[in-house]
């Protein structure tokens, strides 16, 4: 039930991130979701995309260094504290986020959030069993 | 290999002699015919029947690259130019260049040391040697392109540059040998991987003779890894012959000295004194048989040592170990020295990290600042901040370690830094001493 995201390297540099943008688009790749975790020098751009090896290609040979890393999408009920239920399955199982974003669409009533945890097996297991819905590759494609 | 097994191993006692005889005529020599040794040895107080032994150099003055530059163009020479059958000059980016003249007997003698150089790494008449050191006025082409032609090596003088046509030229001819500085190895084996799918390994190298410019035992680690060769440190300048002053043997444990032709002290670049065996300090050569231009006591610049001991592979020369710097590259960073070679060392040390780095020096406010920008390699990209972070800290730690100099590291996009196909651009300083 993972879900391949990429990952981009940015120097902090006036343009980039366009750069980077209009790459994806002339290759006609479109973003389901993305975040970017920033320091002073430079930045780190997540992307959740339809053809993740395309994009990791068509990034690659304009000289950007990319990284396909997997990640869960998983839903959340789109009220008050939906994403906190989840947050406090991981906390009791003893799981620890790296990072957490959230789509552009929504899957149905409800919303969909991008999640790195340092366990990522353990991580579908307790989701799981606790009834949450992880949605496939095939599935995000769809959004 | 040896090319020439007499001269190459001699006993230490007899090449002593020779030595003396030859440095005896040079000096004779540069005394009658070139104006500028007669001054200084007579300001100096010495005379040519006053050398009685070799330790007797020690009298007479040092030559520096400014007295060379004021002599531009032939004010060195010590044959009429009739004699002289090839002109070879140093860059003067720094001021007016160095104008060396070769007689043919001096042409003789290079095509011997070099022939010498490259026997000593195995290289034979049946090799095809590809020549990417520049040809024309440096001397690294020609310099190989005589020894080369001397053995009877398949020459293929492809000059430097143009980095497709040279791993195509490899490729389709069967390259055995390859010659160039060891910065440009590393970006065509680069170059052949990721511009043209070539595994760097799969070409038909066996050995290289690297030069011309600094580099590290790790920079050779890598470079023998790629292509999988062994890869040989050369040495030589402009001013003294070429290359072919020294070159590594087999053992890859120091450089071997073609004494018979170049006489070497290693000095303290601050008193002048030699240093005690096996201290690092500047390389003086003096040229024993040199016609055209002979030189005597020419600080070189290069910071290097006498490797102790004798090596295994038989020659009895005197070995120096791979140039760690030059003294005009070292940077004064907060008072503290810092060569270009230690930062690189840090950075390969630090796993992983690909060598393409430079240093920039600011002084924003009377305080110098370094900067050291490496190059993020698709090994060590993580998708993790922490991580890059990590990895951002330990270089600076190691660089901090071997240099003693706090620096700021920097990580930036591949093939950022300006990559050359001569030597490399380390250090950019932006500080306006003046």
């Amino acid at each position: 039930m993972k879900v391949r995201q990429i990952s981009l390297f940015l120097e902090n540099k006036k343009g980039r991130l366009y750069e980077a943008l209009s790459i994806l688009a002339r290759a006609g790749i479109n973003i389901r979701a993305l975040a970017i975790a920033d320091t002073s020098e430079f930045g780190i751009l997540r992307l959740i995309v339809k053809d993740p090896e395309k994009a990791k290609s068509a990034l690659e040979a304009e000289g950007f260094t990319a990284k396909i890393t997997p990640v869960l999408a998983v839903e959340v009920e789109d009220r008050p504290g939906g994403l906190a239920e989840i947050l406090k399955i991981l906390y009791e199982a003893d799981l620890n986020v790296e990072y957490v974003y959230a789509f552009v669409e929504k899957s149905g009533e409800k919303a969909v959030v991008v999640l790195r945890t340092n366990n990522l097996e353990k991580t579908i297991d307790v989701l799981k069993a606790k009834g949450v819905t992880l949605l496939s590759e095939e599935k995000v494609a769809t959004l | 290999m040896f090319w020439n097994k007499e001269i190459e191993t001699m006993p230490r006692e007899e090449l002593g002699k020779l030595q003396f005889q030859r440095l005896k005529e040079v000096i004779k020599r540069a005394y009658e015919r070139v104006p500028f040794y007669r001054e200084r040895f007579n300001s100096a107080g010495v005379k040519p029947e006053d050398l009685h032994s070799l330790e007797d150099l020690k009298y007479l003055p040092f030559l520096s690259k400014a007295d060379l530059r004021e002599a531009y163009p032939f004010g060195m020479f010590a044959v009429p130019l009739s004699e002289v059958v090839e002109i070879h000059s140093s860059s003067g980016t720094t001021g007016k260049p160095v104008v060396i003249g070769y007689t043919r007997h001096d042409l003789e003698v290079w095509g011997e040391v070099m022939a010498r150089a490259l026997t000593m790494i195995g290289v034979t008449s049946k090799d095809i040697i590809q020549i990417a050191y520049g040809y024309g006025l440096f001397t690294g082409g020609l310099g190989f392109h005589y020894g080369a032609l001397k053995i009877g090596a398949t020459i293929v003088p492809a000059s430097a540059g143009n980095t497709r046509r040279q791993i195509t030229l490899m490729q389709d001819f069967g390259t055995t040998v390859l010659a160039c500085t060891p910065s440009y190895a590393l970006y065509l084996a680069e170059y052949a991987k990721d511009e043209m799918g070539i595994d760097p390994s799969s070409l038909k190298l066996k050995v290289g003779s690297f030069g011309a410019e600094m580099w590290t035992e790790e920079m050779r680690k890598e470079i023998e890894k790629r292509f999988g060769i062994r890869a040989y440190n050369v040495y030589g300048l402009t001013e003294i012959i070429g290359p072919g002053v020294a070159h590594e043997c087999e053992a890859q444990t120091g450089l071997h000295l073609m004494e018979d032709h170049f006489l070497a002290e290693i000095i303290n670049p601050e008193t002048g004194e030699p240093v005690p065996e096996g201290e690092e300090g500047e390389l003086v050569l003096t040229t024993l048989t040199k016609e055209g231009v002979p030189m005597i006591r020419f600080r070189t610049r290069d910071i290097t040592s006498f490797v102790p001991g004798e090596c295994p592979c038989g020659r009895t020369t005197r070995r120096i170990s791979r140039i760690k710097g030059r003294t005009d590259d070292m940077i004064k960073v907060r008072g503290v020295m810092l060569f270009p070679y230690q930062i690189e060392q840090a950075i390969l040390e630090v796993q992983g990290v690909e060598p393409h780095y430079q240093i920039i020096l600011t002084r924003p406010h009377h305080l110098d600042e370094i900067e050291v920008q490496v190059e993020m390699s698709k090994e060590t990209f993580s998708d993790e901040i922490k991580a890059i972070e990590d990895l951002r800290k330990k270089l600076e730690k190691r660089i901090e370690e071997i240099t003693g100099i706090r620096v700021k590291v920097t990580l930036v996009e591949p093939k950022s830094i300006p990559r050359s196909e001569g030597k490399a651009k380390r250090v950019i300083d932006k500080r306006n001493l003046t």
